[in-house]
């Protein structure tokens, strides 16, 4: 397992700062999120060896492709990487599968042409192999682009933003086709995204980087529930991220329960079929807390918890308050008048209150 | 009709593709991929035989040909002959004055490759040379076929160097364009008339067929 993760420590003061350290395990999905201009791409092509920055040590499928310290530099042809370009960058005078076959070097010429073909209907591309890019749709050029990468049989897929250039629709099916993908393939895939869905749907870590700078790097539902995190309270809002499995279904009332780490949620059924592991997000501006359990309200979902942290950023007026609730840590963010109203403080037990409809199903 | 001079211009125009097109497609992508300091100065350098009066050019030339230059004395070393006014010396001669003509199409087209498609060949696993063969070049195609047109119809045209350094050799340096002035003198307007269809002639098929093979390398590419 180790012998395959990905590991990567870049450090470079000009001229795209970069300061940035972080593993990443096969089977797993980082993504890397920040503004543009953070230098996210740049990560991505330095483990590709399309870009040097003055300091890199990056490690991968247990071989050392950059030590800047040990003189050691493998040419990106030498590094077995599949990486997917953000406009995909196809090569337009070769077809979709003269696309694949391309990547395809390190097998006999004989097996290519079939192996291919195997490849692009893995992608759900079974029969546009002979068309161009220019005949394809934008899914459809996205999914040749991941058929290539596949193609070398790489240690690590490197995706940049892969579905800034698709629909909402095409781009939800995408998503769930990699997810797919990623159960099968047990490498490390890095994700660069400035799109929180595409991290909340596909990541099993992150690292938030701004102007070059790991702000913070983790397990998503650990960083998630961090309360301490202003900068990512500003870009999208704070909100805790877990797994939940879909336990039954209640058609007759329109809901679906799900059981977690801290206890069953109440949320609207759509379309989730039972048994189903799915993400759940929970905005901590959603998070109601009451000193006792409510009755005679629309609620759903009262789950008791103790605080676990409570934080105050310089400027804003809001605190966040972390509640363990079994397993869980939920964050909700209330006003200081409350806290003070409620006394609420490390160890204080009380209920957060949900609304189900307030429940970000993934 | 003089059947030498045609003879002449077209050994010359092809003599030219020859000497020229590698070093300008290596040359031409050096530029369109590279930053390095003094870039500038070196694509003014390239541009220069383009603006500088053909005698100008013909004239260091001759200079540079000379017995007393070392270039001019290695060639005789070898050949036993002098560079100036010899059917080599012209071939040279045209080499240099075409760098523009070869360079700033190639680099342009080296340049209309996009930058993420040149990384997804490198990650493709293509070395450095595949890259070239199987990617590179067939995009930059049709910027190699327009240098390689241009540079033949350049020749073909030129007609200041080659007076200068080439003289009026019969069969050896006296082209098409030089025959022209030459009949003219000589008061021979209907075979300078002959002479200056056929050089028309040429120089519209030659465009004629530019035309068409860019048109078809286009609707292939969309």
């Amino acid at each position: 397992m180790g012998d395959r993760r990905l590991s990567v420590s870049l450090r470079q003061p000009a001229p795209i700062p970069l300061e940035v350290d972080f593993t990443c395990d096969a089977g797993d999905v980082l993504a890397i999120f920040g503004p543009s201009g953070s230098g996210k791409t740049t990560i991505l092509r330095s483990i590709a060896g399309l870009y040097q920055p003055d300091h890199a040590l990056v490690r991968a499928g247990g071989e050392t492709w950059s030590d800047t310290g040990g003189r050691v530099f493998a040419p990106p042809h030498r590094r077995a990487v599949g990486f997917v370009f953000q406009e995909y960058a196809l090569f337009p005078h070769l077809s979709a599968a003269g696309n694949v076959i391309t990547a395809l070097g390190h097998r006999p010429r004989s097996e290519r042409r079939a192996r291919a073909s195997e490849l692009l209907s893995l992608v759900h591309l079974p029969d546009q192999q002979d068309r161009r890019p220019r005949e394809l749709s934008g899914g459809e050029r996205q999914r040749v682009a991941l058929a290539r990468a596949l193609a070398r049989e790489p240690a690590v897929l490197l995706l940049d933003e892969p579905f800034a250039a698709v629909d909402r629709l095409v781009r939800r099916r995408l998503q769930d086709e990699i997810d797919q993908l990623r159960r099968t393939l047990d490498i490390p895939l890095v994700l660069v995204t400035h799109d929180f869905d595409d991290v909340i749907r596909l990541a099993t870590h992150l690292l938030l980087l701004d102007r070059g700078r790991a702000v913070a790097c983790g397990a998503l539902p650990e960083l998630m529930s961090r309360p301490d995190l202003p900068w990512l309270r500003e870009a999208i809002g704070l909100g805790s991220v877990f797994d939940a499995v879909v336990a039954r279904k209640h058609p007759e009332r329109g809901l679906v329960e799900l059981t977690f780490d801290g206890g069953v949620l109440l949320a609207p059924d759509r379309a989730l079929a039972a048994g189903t592991t799915i993400r759940v997000r929970i905005p901590a501006r959603e998070v109601i807390l009451a000193a006792s359990e409510p009755s005679g309200l629309s609620l759903h979902n009262a789950l008791p918890g103790a605080v676990s942290a409570v934080h105050a950023d310089d400027g804003v007026d809001n605190v966040i308050v972390q509640i363990a609730v079994g397993g869980v840590l939920l964050l909700a963010e209330v006003t200081r008048d409350a806290i003070e109203r409620l006394r609420i403080g490390v160890g204080t037990r009380l209920y957060a209150l949900i609304k189900s409809v307030s429940i970000e199903v993934m | 009709m003089d059947w030498d001079a045609l003879r002449v211009s077209l050994w010359l125009g092809a003599g030219t593709i020859a000497l020229l097109l590698p070093w300008g497609i290596w040359f031409g992508r050096l530029l369109a991929v590279r930053e390095f300091r003094g870039k500038l100065l070196v694509e003014a350098l390239v541009t220069v035989p383009l603006v500088l009066p053909p005698t100008v050019l013909g004239f260091y030339l001759l200079v540079a040909f000379g017995v007393r230059s070392p270039l001019g004395k290695a060639f005789q070393a070898v050949a036993g002959q002098p560079l100036p006014f010899s059917f080599e010396g012209l071939l040279v001669a045209s080499a240099i004055a075409n760098i523009p003509f070869v360079v700033q199409p190639i680099q342009r087209g080296f340049e209309a490759i996009p930058l993420d498609v040149r990384d997804a060949s490198a990650c493709c696993g293509l070395t450095p040379w595949q890259r070239f063969v199987r990617i590179e070049a067939p995009l930059a195609w049709p910027g190699i076929l327009t240098a390689a047109i241009l540079t033949f119809a350049h020749t073909l045209g030129e007609f200041g160097v080659v007076l200068m350094v080439g003289g009026n050799l019969p069969g050896e340096t006296r082209t098409l364009s030089v025959a022209i002035y030459d009949r003219m003198q000589a008061f021979d307007d209907r075979s300078a008339g002959v002479m200056a269809a056929a050089l028309l002639a040429i120089a519209v098929a030659t465009l004629m067929a530019t035309t068409t093979l860019a048109r078809r390398v286009g609707r292939r590419r969309g």
